[in-house]
């Protein structure tokens, strides 16, 4: 993979000022990151200051106390990764069999169900809000985390197989075959040799899933109803929101904790969430 | 560009809605013997390999759109749901309800604009950020890479409180910097939109840079050498070397984005309070909510959803002529 096409090589002064832009647009788009964990460190006085000074002389926990001492907020966080980590390991293992059974296999209607995990892909989640509502009431999953598990395993699955239908694609037919002839069993080539190679592209599959779970919203809001004890992360930061002063700091220092954890996880898997989006792509 | 020709020489239909549905179910006998049809059919084991991911789409995605449907066509409040009255059929009477209610087009119109605006945004900021990306050295990259997965990373629920907070008519920097005194974004109809706008773009960029980024770096070296050395502008190479070889993925973005931006519903929700004062800024998908949950009125709320679905879907098969006419095999 070559770093910079060479073919694009431009001289110094336009290459200076391009690096200038990228720093300073770097700069705006971590400022409201900044904000977020300076005000979480911000004393209550200077949060409530009408003079916003970008730096604080006095960092403190308090607002990281309140957080955690009011609402079991450390349970909603359990909830949150609990519910996250189940539909990743979930969907991933799910979409990987069938991925390879799309991919590695011609049958009678195939490409149907390719283009129905397409078209599954656009469904608007949030229009089945009401729907799933009733189905998860009628199974009684009202205000356990089971209600906002197996959806999520669901809407991950159709992204997810139609991005690994590439990475599995890309394994070399030659390499199923000699497993074959060594004589290795079709199970032990899936979860021996397929799932090892295919690894990589499970991980940059599993930042969508892991995100788009760790950020649900709705669900948590309409599913768990009464049961508070099964709440999840952004339903613990709306304890904050008040109708007639809304505590920043409380609200800035959870809005952190909630999100120090995904960008730990980004950073880490950094590399193969690039290398991983182009393998997907190119195809 | 699309042209009636080309349909009839795919054999696509393209008289009313009915015809290019069924053309994918027709399209596999094509497909097949163009791959060749000597491959492993493999008996049984791909269903079995399949089976599980079936069994979960079917339970919790192709029977709760029935279920939708359905309840779009009955009549279903609190007093059907808590079970006391019987449910009765509706017919169209929800779709003529809702039809009938101006405030419905009105968010309609704004949920198309405001979705339009930010799929342009978005794809404007990250496609040019990406050509920047493949222009700097390591370190500036990496500097700005992180900054947008830090924005990528972040919650919509955390971007959403910290750009209120941020854009905060009291406690804010920006109404600071700005000098605009206690200027207050959340209560203008327009201003409301246009924070909200900012907090999708600046979460939804990061998708295109990184994309389109990973997208030009797949191009080999020697292509664009080989254009350089035959005198090729930087806009010409652009044009016709990079750009049709990125197209495959700039349709997968801007795809991804209409629908992510069309179903925005945590921003909206919590930026303007669940949908602005007076509902000034409400987007078909809170609207939906609003109506099922607020107001308990569940069959309309069932109904505005499969609106939502049905643009969804247009979108969609859109998408798959797009993708046909590359002559991408599925």
């Amino acid at each position: 993979m070559s770093l910079v096409p060479s073919g694009l090589r431009i001289r110094r002064p336009g290459r200076l000022a391009a690096e200038a832009t990228a720093l300073a647009v770097a700069l705006v788009v971590a400022f409201p990151l900044y904000w977020m964990v300076l005000s979480a460190f911000k004393p209550a006085g200077e949060i409530q200051s009408t003079d916003a000074r970008p730096w604080t002389l006095s960092p403190s926990l308090d607002s990281f106390r309140r957080v955690f001492e009011q609402e079991e907020f450390g349970r909603y966080f359990v909830n949150s990764l609990v519910v996250a980590v189940s539909v990743v390991v979930a969907s991933s293992l799910i979409a990987f069999l069938a991925a390879t059974a799309v991919t590695r296999f011609r049958f009678r209607l195939r490409t149907t169900l390719l283009i129905m995990f397409l078209v599954a892909q656009m469904v608007p989640i949030e229009a089945l809000t009401i729907p799933l509502f009733f189905l998860m009431r009628d199974f009684g999953q009202l205000n356990t985390l089971g209600s906002l598990i197996l959806p999520h395993i669901a809407f991950s699955l159709p992204f997810a197989i139609w991005m690994l239908r590439g990475f599995v694609k890309a394994v070399p037919e030659a390499l199923e075959e000699a497993a074959y002839i060594d004589g290795a069993s079709r199970t032990r080539f899936l979860w021996q040799i397929l799932f090892p190679l295919v690894f990589p592209g499970l991980v940059a599959t599993s930042v969508f899933s892991f995100i788009s779970t760790w950020n649900d919203f709705l669900f948590a809001k309409s599913f768990i109803i009464s049961d508070t004890s099964q709440s999840t992360l952004p339903m613990a930061l709306l304890v904050f929101f008040k109708p007639d002063e809304n505590d920043w700091g409380g609200i800035m220092a959870g809005s952190t904790v909630m999100t120090v954890p995904v960008l730990v996880f980004f950073v880490l898997v950094q590399r193969r969430l690039v290398s991983g989006l182009g393998g997907a792509v190119k195809d | 560009m699309a042209t009636p020709a080309h349909d009839t020489v795919t054999g696509t239909g393209r008289s009313g809605v009915p015809a290019p549905r069924k053309a994918p179910a027709a399209r596999p006998a094509p497909g097949r013997t163009r791959r060749g049809a000597g491959r492993r059919g493999g008996g049984w084991t791909p269903w079995l390999y399949l089976a599980p991911a079936l069994v979960v789409l079917a339970a919790l995605l192709v029977y709760p759109i029935y279920q939708l449907g359905l309840i779009s066509f009955l009549e279903y409040t609190q007093a059907q749901v808590s079970g006391g009255e019987p449910t009765s059929f509706q017919g169209l009477g929800n779709y003529r309800t809702l039809f009938s209610d101006s405030q419905f087009w009105q968010v309609l119109l704004a949920t198309v604009g405001f979705a339009a605006a930010c799929v342009l945004a978005t794809l404007a900021v990250g496609c040019a950020l990406a050509v920047l990306l493949t222009r700097i050295r390591a370190v500036p990259r990496l500097v700005l890479m992180l900054a947008a997965l830090g924005a990528w990373a972040t919650p919509a629920i955390t971007g959403s409180t910290v750009w209120v907070f941020l854009f905060d008519p009291d406690f804010g920097p920006v109404n600071k910097v700005l000098g605009l005194g206690d200027f207050s974004w959340t209560y203008g109809r327009w201003s409301a939109f246009a924070l909200v706008l900012l907090e999708v773009v600046w979460c939804s960029f990061p998708f295109v840079m990184v994309t389109v980024y990973a997208g030009i770096r797949a191009i080999p070296g020697e292509v664009l050498e080989a254009a350089a050395l035959d005198g090729a502008s930087q806009w010409r190479v652009w044009r016709s070397v990079m750009a049709p070889m990125l197209r495959p993925i700039l349709v997968v973005v801007v795809i991804q984005s209409i629908i992510w931006d069309f179903k925005v519903f945590t921003q909206i929700y919590v930026m303007t309070g669940g949908g602005g004062i007076a509902g000034q800024n409400l987007v078909l998908n809170v609207y939906a909510y609003q109506k099922a949950f607020a107001s308990s009125e569940y069959s309309l709320g069932s109904a505005i959803g499969v609106v939502m679905l049905l643009i969804l879907l247009a979108v969609t098969l859109v998408y798959l002529r797009l993708l046909r006419r590359q002559g991408e095999e599925i």
